[in-house]
């Protein structure tokens, strides 16, 4: 579990294919910017396929931490990277509807087990999908050839 | 009553960590602790951001409702159109607009005063339910 220097306060530590990040401390703005992007580079370094990030310390999340959140989600996704936001309590989740801010289609999952169960399965999903698409594309090219 | 100065982004932190800490000895329940340290944080940030710093005024209430009530003074450029900024969705700073319509959403009661290039004052408050 190497750190780099650079590593904000929130340590990101390497599990197998996945990284996992605690939040254990109530993030001001520039620290959850600081966290997003450590995070970004972290999955750049390691070719990590999945983060989990496990917010069940925190005691709210406002509009502010949950764009960043649901933010780093639609980035890493753009780096081939699926993240789970892991623990968030009911009274956070309750609020945030309120609040008018659902994470939308951030994926969360009740706790870490069930996390790390969802990232399998959606790397597995993922895999099946490029594979059929692979299939597709290949009887494709051998018509086209049939038909030459 | 608590005064705490927003000067900087960790004060947002602190204002909402005090409140949290005071509705919890009120007797608040874990939700409304959630619902009004949220509510605070949004309102914190606001003057933050649009005004550059302000105060968070944070008192008990006894009567006629038990409860907290958070007062919100900056004096920054102040909110030209309240009804406007109340609706959701709109934001003048493009932080998605969600800071005072869903803090009153969060609250029991909510009043904002606001004059152009004199400032705001938001005042929110959480009734405990008998």
């Amino acid at each position: 579990m190497r750190r780099t220097t650079r590593d904000s306060i929130i340590p990101i530590l390497k599990l197998g294919e996945f990284l996992l990040v605690s939040i254990q401390i109530d993030l001001h703005d520039r620290m959850a910017e600081q966290l997003q992007q450590d995070i970004l580079e972290r999955i750049s370094q390691t070719q990590a396929r999945g983060v989990l990030i496990d917010i069940s310390a925190l005691e709210m999340v406002d509009s502010f931490i949950g764009r960043i959140l649901a933010d780093t989600a639609r980035m890493a996704a753009t780096l081939d990277a699926e993240i789970v936001i892991v623990g968030m309590h009911p009274a956070v989740a309750i609020t945030l509807v309120e609040l008018g801010f659902p994470l939308g289609d951030v994926k969360t999952a009740l706790n870490l087990d069930e996390g790390y169960t969802l990232l399998e399965e959606l790397l597995k999903e993922r895999e099946m999908g490029a594979r059929i698409q692979q299939e597709e594309e290949s009887t494709e090219e051998s018509n086209d050839s049939d038909s030459d | 009553m608590i005064v705490i100065p927003i000067k900087e982004e960790v004060d947002i932190v602190r204002v909402r960590t005090v409140v949290r800490s005071m509705a919890r000895d009120i007797g608040f329940g874990l939700v409304d602790q959630t619902r009004i340290s949220t509510a605070v944080s949004e309102l914190a940030r606001n003057a933050f951001l649009y005004a550059g710093e302000g105060e968070a005024h944070i008192e008990e209430l006894t009567n006629p409702h038990k409860g907290i009530r958070i007062t919100f003074i900056d004096h920054g450029p102040g909110i030209e159109d309240i009804e406007l900024a109340m609706k959701d969705g709109w934001s003048s700073s493009g932080n998605m607009g969600k800071g005072l319509p869903g803090s009153k959403r969060l609250s029991d009661y909510m009043e904002i005063s606001s004059k152009p290039a004199q400032g705001t004052t938001v005042i929110i408050e959480k009734w405990l339910s008998v």
